[in-house]
């Protein structure tokens, strides 16, 4: 594995010293929507993606939140190739994955795991979980005789806390909690560098939840991976995450540290998201003030003009409308974009925001 | 204020090939006229079932209401015939279920739906019931209420979806609403929205409500009491702060350690409640709880513990409740 150190250095990772394991450039992802039955034409365009800028270092978790439509799963799927980027470029390790077929393409999947969120619909029903945990060893070639196969699906089951007895047992006969372990351990089969997990606990139960959000942290320590976290649910991603984005309608509005998102955020729509989620604190809760949002997520069909956010925004001006804000640093890595913010340089000359430097 | 619906032991039984489900097993509360209780819990914990019971909607075959009262303004919902029922259904009960999508009726418009009620409970006339609807829709805050009314449901958002739904279970006024997972399927910002709606609403017309979900967030924004049910049955009861403070059953303890906060120190480690929920069809003998519990002792293996008056008003269901404490989870160290 070429991360075994990572945890060490982990801390310099985030500060700048390493060069990022993922790089993400200028991703654009666009999806077009066509009319008509045999003679087909195009008739507009969907940007789920629009111009996003993202790095993980070795060891690191990045929380990417946003609601539904915001294109945060598109990322996710893009960096496994699932999706074609429209333009942009992927970098692992510094290749990029954008452009990569065949055999290459197989060898940045091996680098790359991904867990999903729906662990009914992600797991072959008639496959049992040994096999399911296996398929990835088998596909890549990593386990050369039969004893070997199996020892290490055994011990993939163990790592993920289920016992080896069960590698004859089929999906359905596992709970969801169960389910999204086998999830995980398949897509630790192949020793990835980097994994991508997909809302992997938002359709368990709470008491599950924690399990698998405890389990995923225990994996990161002993194997230093680095995750890219998707979710919703803005307390998870606090505490899992080292840095968080926040994406709207394809775009990234907010990126800092975990502590600058969550302590200090300045885009307006994270602040309202984090008002928006309600905590477990009925004296905390009478007391706290709140921001509620008007209206739903536009369509991506029809974003609005200039800022993507100021249909719903409660600052939101004429300026808004013409005006795309980019993403400026408001202190060190901490970068949001919105041209009401005091920090933000309107007639910057220099377009900073442009590469993201982790 | 005065006591508006009245549970008591009420029991809701599926038969099944394997064996008898107790979804709903001896559970009995009560809800003042104006308060919102929160009942929360886990996937199959009878949560949804209690709510079905007390409208008289569980699915039968299989299920079917073995036992209890379910008194409703001094009247017996489980004695009155269906004829009867159907008056109280949508006139004195509203209820909002968690998908929209399959709750609204997709060949039917939005306008004709909301009509229904108001024409057969309240007598309008195709006129009366016009306006009204359009002004229900203004009222969930629906953006240009008249055209919307002859749009179909699939022409909506899934909040929309929900906000319809909110004005129809409305729409006559009910003294209690049911919201069963309601805001579960939405995104947080819209998530916020509705429940604030709601809250708007029914602290306006006075209406009761009883808030069913998994969140504990959403009640403890919204609820004035807490209801925690595993299992099948009542494991804690009482105010907001005397549950989420000091609960006295450990599964409540489990839950409010398993969640994430954002009030917390974001690198405490999570205290999951270990193993999972136990099959309702082969429960053990004593307490449900006790393969997943830290306090379980000889008693508890022995019999089911009762839910009982621990402090004022304060009920749990634990033979060791005096043991029980909620570790303060981000404090310590």
């Amino acid at each position: 594995m070429t991360t075994t150190t990572a945890n060490s250095t982990k801390d310099e990772a985030i500060s700048n010293t390493q060069s990022p394991l993922l790089e993400i450039r200028n991703l654009k992802v666009h999806f077009p929507v066509t009319e008509g039955f045999i003679i087909q034409r195009q008739v507009g365009v969907i940007k789920a993606v629009d111009g996003v800028n993202l790095s993980v270092n070795p060891g690191e978790t990045l929380g990417l939140v946003g609601e539904s439509g915001s294109g945060k799963t598109t990322i996710g799927r893009a960096i496994l190739k699932l999706e074609n980027a429209t333009e942009g470029q992927i970098l692992l390790n510094g290749e990029d994955i954008t452009k990569s077929t065949g055999n290459r393409l197989r060898d940045f999947r091996r680098r790359l795991g991904m867990v999903f969120q729906d662990p009914f619909g992600s797991l072959n029903p008639r496959m049992s979980a040994g096999n399911l945990v296996g398929e990835p060893l088998k596909i890549h070639g990593l386990t050369t005789t039969k004893s070997d196969y199996k020892r290490r699906v055994a011990e993939l089951l163990k790592i993920v806390g289920l016992n080896s007895m069960m590698a004859g047992r089929y999906p359905h006969e596992f709970s969801g909690g169960q389910r999204q372990r086998i999830g995980v351990a398949r897509a630790l089969a192949a020793k990835p560098d980097v994994m991508v997990l997909d809302e992997p606990v938002s359709a368990l139960d709470v008491s599950i939840q924690a399990q698998v959000i405890n389990l995923i942290k225990d994996l990161q320590t002993e194997f230093g991976l680095a995750y890219i976290f998707i979710a919703h649910d803005l307390s998870v991603v606090r505490n899992i995450s080292d840095r968080v984005a926040v994406m709207y309608l394809g775009k990234i509005v907010e990126i800092g540290s975990r502590d600058d998102i969550y302590n200090h955020p300045k885009h307006p729509y994270t602040q309202a998201l984090l008002s928006a989620v309600p905590t477990a604190n009925p004296e905390l809760e009478r007391n706290r003030e709140r921001i509620v949002l008007e209206g739903d997520i536009p369509s991506p069909l029809n974003p609005p003009s200039g800022c993507v956010f100021r249909t719903r925004c409660p600052l939101a001006t004429k300026e808004c409308s013409t005006q795309v804000p980019e993403l400026q640093s408001v202190s060190g890595n901490h970068r949001a974009a919105c041209i009401k913010g005091d920090w933000y340089k309107s007639d910057s000359s220099e377009h900073e925001s442009v590469s993201e430097e982790a | 204020m005065s006591t508006l619906l009245d549970i008591k032991n009420l029991s809701t039984h599926f038969n099944t090939s394997a064996g008898t489900i107790k979804a709903v097993n001896d559970v009995s509360f009560e809800l003042r006229e104006g308060e919102t209780l929160g009942l929360v819990g886990e996937s199959g914990c009878g949560k949804s079932v209690t709510a079905l019971s007390i409208m008289r909607l569980v699915p039968s075959p299989p299920g079917r209401i073995v036992s209890g009262d379910v008194i409703f303004q001094g009247q017996n919902l489980l004695k009155i015939s269906e004829a009867e029922m159907q008056n109280v259904r949508g006139r004195d009960i509203g209820m909002i279920f968690q998908e929209p999508m399959t709750s609204l009726n997709p060949v039917l418009s939005i306008g004709r739906q909301l009509r229904e009620p108001l024409e057969l409970h309240l007598g309008m006339t195709k006129q009366q019931s016009l306006s009204r609807s359009s002004e229900l829709l203004e009222l969930v805050g629906i953006p240009d209420p008249a055209t919307r009314l002859k749009t179909f449901p699939h022409q909506t958002s899934g909040g929309q979806r929900q906000r319809i739904m909110i004005a129809m279970a409305l729409s006559c006024e009910p003294k209690l609403l049911i919201a069963d997972e309601a805001t579960t399927a939405l995104d947080v910002t819209i998530q916020a929205q509705i429940l604030e709606i709601i809250k708007d609403l029914t602290d306006r017309l006075g209406t009761s409500v009883i808030i069913i979900t998994h969140n504990l967030g959403v009640v403890a924004r919204y609820a004035d009491s807490v209801n925690v049910m595993y299992a099948g049955k009542l494991r804690e009861s009482g105010s907001l702060d005397q549950v989420y403070k000091e609960p006295k059953h450990p599964y409540t303890v489990g839950l409010l350690n398993s969640v994430p906060t954002l009030d917390l120190d974001a690198d405490v480690r999570l205290q999951p409640i270990r193993g999972e929920i136990p099959n309702l069809i082969d429960l053990p003998k004593g307490c449900a709880f006790i393969d997943r519990c830290d306090y379980a002792g000889q008693k508890c293996e022995e019999s089911e513990p009762e839910l009982e008056e621990v402090e004022d008003a304060h009920f749990g269901a634990c033979w060791e409740h005096k043991r029980v404490s909620k570790s303060l989870l981000g404090i310590t160290s």
